[in-house]
């Protein structure tokens, strides 16, 4: 035990006293925040649109005050010619422009269904659909409300969001981001561990002590560990406080999750780091795996989305269960049933990368 | 005298705000004359060396090459870094064409310039070979050939002699010599005190300032006549050098094989005891460089006089019973035999390369043998591991502590890495911290310390748990020679009580401390006895007169190679 102690006492000492790991500790968790939290909008706001008005007449003023007033529209710039249109699209002055033909205001009035184009900028085509999908519906309401028995008739349902009801994407996001910044840090300060005392000289000396090598590798497992869960803990607390994110779920269930995909997590690290001969490497490794481990985590495109073999890869992705247990916890007061059924798949995976770190850190000792 | 080919005049350079790495350094390389720029780790020599290459300006002071600013004189110049940038993926030929294109070499001149200085370097017959296939030795050659290819007037050699077998190392200085003859002017880096006085012209630095300037004669005749032999007392020696260094008649004394040198006081008597035999030895340059550094360590060590008595035993301490290991198809080391008994010091003794790392590394654990057993304090080291690891102290190479950690922590985390209880820690640390003068260091980085208490902090935290066995590996390379007084000293007092020391050096003067030496070339034991043995073989097998260390080994070397010889004409 007192070996043990003295390996953790010294590994919690190498990471705060290390100039490059302290940033590792401060720097990513916030850059990210900010970066996450406010960058990385999945809703459009403040676009801007343009619209070439043919009929001018009160529907389509209407029509056009409407779209002005949506939360999501800055400016709707009223362009003369086609000339104007094809400009504004082709300069990027506006992510959209809408085309009200001559016989709008007639059709209206007629009773007949009327008409409007819209042109998207393809090149934008994410937040295009988007911005599409908040014209649209506003045209429809509009609609709707000179001819209620039209909507009827036509079928349309009545959307209701369950567990985000005003689908504000920060509370989809701030959850996810906690397994994010915990990843990140995770790996980063793991995989820099070994490869750092093969670097400075000092791995030889640990080898020549009666450290076992499991006494170096738990010591080495407990620095990552405390700065994955304090760093997941000031997250939780942020979005719930800063964020207005609700956290549904129970907090015995939280933890050992995390404390769970942080065990997976570093072994991969460690395992990365055991590969290395220097800290570049290390580095190099660590966005290696931190790539892939967030991109087919589910996070940034749906599983549902990737072909078929790639959705099979991703059940190897430790983030992937974890992105569910957060999500599910803020969210949904994911029952523990429900959690275990993520958690299993995820101890499986920790004890495969821990094993593996281990054999490789023997097999790479000489 | 002929104006010279290079000159420096009060050159400052400092890095950051720590102190100089030069201050006021003056110097000036006459042709046809090797100059000798010689001093430890740390004292400026590749910082001056580029400054004249023209790679870095300094801060204060002038600098000229031929009369004009080094940067408009590059044609003139050829430098050898420490580390030459040969590409390993390129052959021999290849890597000096690469080069001679590089300066500018005329296409026309090419093959006859490569054909002089592959002759020159002995290297013709490995022009097709890759050049991260040579030996360190040939690697050096190699790296002297690509900086002569457009015959320079100023030749710079950063530490040419570093890790290069005595063998290369001799030849290295047998070519520099005909380049002197040439007219080229030789500037040669070292840290090896000994080639100093191969120099027409030395300088020496020490932290930044130059100590002395002058042919390395001038040195050693200041302390000639004052520098005695004294043999006699057999097993003693180690006792008889602690008493002389505490009393005050004298300055400096090293061990050398079976008698002791002492370096005396000026108008010191010094009586030497009764059945000993003193005789008047040549000075050497060191023992001038250790004059003006202001002498050696007193002769008692604090450490070692605090340090427990290790039982008496009449089992080996280290043993190494046909210890083999092959890397792939390669054979790094071959049925390594040797025991050394408690209380002894036993070197293994090589060129970089020959195996004697991979002996020592088998023996402290951190490579499995392929075949063979080894034992450390009567643990077998394939059934004991974990024993035998407890039982020794480890000093690397090259400083490998926390550098990130403080002086305080290091020491904590080795006192609990080898098992020590609260209380044992406690005293240890104190013990440790009062005998080697760390008390102002302690909350220092352990990275920040100068190189002097790195040393000190490096044997504290691999002594702290008292262990019988003790592995040091090149311990003292590239170290001022008091520093490596201090550190001998608290060796030797460890020994006294009966620790048992196993040794690597390329180092001569750290062999001439050993009981035993074993001289390891091409991964294989080619001899194996005390320095005074070996000296005495080797100076039969050259009929040389009181050869150095350095003269038997490259004798025992030259015997070796010429029975394998004949061997394989027999065969």
């Amino acid at each position: 035990m007192r070996r043990l102690r003295a390996m953790i006492v010294k590994e919690i000492w190498a990471v705060l006293r290390d100039p490059k790991s302290r940033i590792v500790l401060v720097l990513p968790p916030l850059l990210q925040l900010f970066i996450f939290a406010f960058a990385t909008t999945l809703d459009v706001r403040n676009a801007e649109v343009a619209v070439l008005d043919r009929s001018g007449g009160a529907h389509a003023v209407e029509l056009i005050q409407r779209i002005e007033g949506s939360p999501n529209v800055a400016h709707v710039r009223r362009l003369g010619s086609e000339a104007a249109l094809a400009e504004a699209i082709d300069g990027q002055t506006a992510l959209a422009a809408l085309v009200i033909p001559e016989g709008f205001d007639r059709d209206v009035a007629a009773g007949r269904p009327a008409t409007a184009g819209v042109v998207l900028d393809g090149r934008r085509s994410n937040a295009a659909q988007i911005l599409a999908g908040y014209l649209q519906q506003i045209a429809v309401g509009y609609g709707a409300e000179l001819k209620p028995q039209a909507l009827a008739a036509a079928g349309a349902s009545q959307v209701t969001n369950w567990y985000n009801p005003d689908l504000d994407y920060i509370w989809f996001t701030l959850p996810s981001l906690i397994a994010i910044i915990v990843s990140v840090a995770g790996l980063a300060i793991t995989s820099q561990t070994v490869a750092r005392e093969r670097e400075l000289g000092t791995f030889d000396q640990l080898m020549v002590s009666p450290l076992r090598v499991h006494e170096i590798l738990l010591g080495k497992v407990v620095p990552p560990l405390l700065v994955g869960t304090l760093n997941g803990t000031i997250y939780m607390i942020a979005a719930r406080l800063v964020f207005g994110v609700p956290f549904t779920g129970s907090l015995f269930l939280f933890y050992p999750a995390l404390f769970v995909y942080m065990l997976a997590l570093i072994g991969v690290g460690m395992l990365v780091s055991a590969a290395s001969q220097t800290q570049q490497q290390a580095f190099l490794g660590s966005f290696l795996a931190t790539t892939p481990l967030i991109l087919l985590s589910g996070y940034a495109s749906p599983i549902d989305n990737m072909p078929g073999w790639l959705q099979v890869v991703t059940y190897a992705d430790p983030a992937r269960y974890f992105l569910v247990i957060v999500q599910g916890l803020f969210l949904k007061a994911m029952p523990a049933s429900a959690v275990f059924g993520q958690l299993w798949p995820l101890a499986l995976i920790a004890c495969v990368t821990l094993t593996a770190a281990a054999w490789l850190f023997r097999a790479r000792m000489e | 005298m002929a104006e010279p080919v290079a000159r420096a005049e009060a050159i400052l350079k400092r890095f950051g705000a720590d102190a100089p790495a030069l201050d006021g350094v003056s110097l000036s390389v006459a042709p046809g004359e090797v100059t000798g720029l010689v001093g430890p780790d740390g004292a400026g020599k590749t910082t001056l060396i580029r400054i004249l290459a023209g790679l870095m300006s300094p801060q204060a002071g002038t600098v000229a090459v031929l009369g004009r600013p080094p940067g408009d004189a590059r044609d003139s110049i050829g430098y050898m870094p420490q580390r030459f940038g040969l590409y390993e993926d390129l052959t021999v030929l290849e890597n000096l064409n690469l080069y001679g294109e590089l300066r500018g070499l005329p296409a026309s001149e090419r093959a006859a310039a490569f054909r002089r200085l592959l002759e020159f370097t002995d290297l013709s017959r490995f022009e097709a070979r890759l050049a991260g296939k040579l030996s360190g030795g040939m690697k050096q050659k190699l790296g002297l050939a690509c900086a002569l290819v457009r015959t320079p007037k100023l030749l710079l050699l950063d530490e040419p002699g570093v890790g290069v077998d005595p063998i290369s190392r001799r030849e290295l200085w047998a070519m520099v010599g005909d380049l002197k003859a040439e007219g080229i002017g030789v500037l040669w880096s070292t840290a090896y005190l000994d080639e100093a006085e191969k120099c027409d012209t030395v300088y020496l630095l020490n932290q930044g300032k130059l100590l002395f300037e002058g042919a390395p004669g001038a040195l050693t005749a200041r302390v000639a006549d004052r520098v005695v032999s004294i043999s006699g007392f057999g097993e003693r020696r180690r006792r008889f050098l602690t008493e002389a260094l505490d009393s005050p008649a004298i300055l400096d004394g090293t061990i050398q094989g079976r008698s002791v040198r002492l370096l005396l006081r000026p108008d010191a008597r010094f009586d030497p005891p009764p059945n000993a035999r003193a005789e008047p030895a040549a000075p050497r340059f060191e023992d001038g460089f250790v004059e003006m550094l202001g002498g050696g360590p007193k002769g008692t060590s604090r450490l070692a006089e605090r340090y427990r008595t290790i039982p008496e035993s009449d089992a080996p301490m280290i043993e190494a019973r046909g210890l083999t290991r092959r890397f792939g198809d390669f054979t790094a080391a071959k049925d390594m035999h040797f025991q050394v008994p408690r209380g002894r010091i036993f070197g293994l003794l090589g060129p970089n390369g020959a195996g004697k790392s991979t002996t020592f590394k088998m023996l402290c654990g951190l490579l499995t043998p392929t075949s063979g057993t080894g034992a450390v304090a009567g643990h077998d080291l394939r059934t004991a591991a974990a024993g035998a690891r407890a039982s020794l102290g480890y000093m690397a190479q090259k400083f490998s502590l926390y550098g990130d950690l403080s002086v305080r922590q290091n020491l904590d985390f080795f006192a609990g890495a080898y098992d020590l209880s609260r209380a044992e820690a406690a005293r240890a640390i104190e013990a440790a911290v009062e005998v080697l003068d760390l008390e102002h260091q302690l909350g220092r980085n352990a990275g920040s310390l100068p190189l002097g208490f790195k040393q000190r902090l490096a044997l504290a935290c691999a002594v702290l748990h008292e262990p019988p066995v003790l592995f040091l590996d090149e311990p003292t390379s590239g170290v001022d020679p008091v520093m490596r007084r201090e550190f001998w000293t608290h060796i030797n007092g460890l020994v006294e009580k009966g620790v048992t020391v196993l040794v690597t050096t390329h180092f001569m003067d750290e062999a001439e401390y050993c009981d035993e030496v074993t001289l390891i070339y091409r991964a294989v034991q080619i001899a194996t006895g005390t320095p005074d043995a070996l000296k005495a073989k080797a100076g039969a097998l050259a009929g040389a007169e009181d050869p150095t260390m350095e003269d038997a080994f490259i004798a025992l070397i030259e015997e070796h190679d010429r029975e394998a010889g004949t061997q394989r004409e027999a065969a």
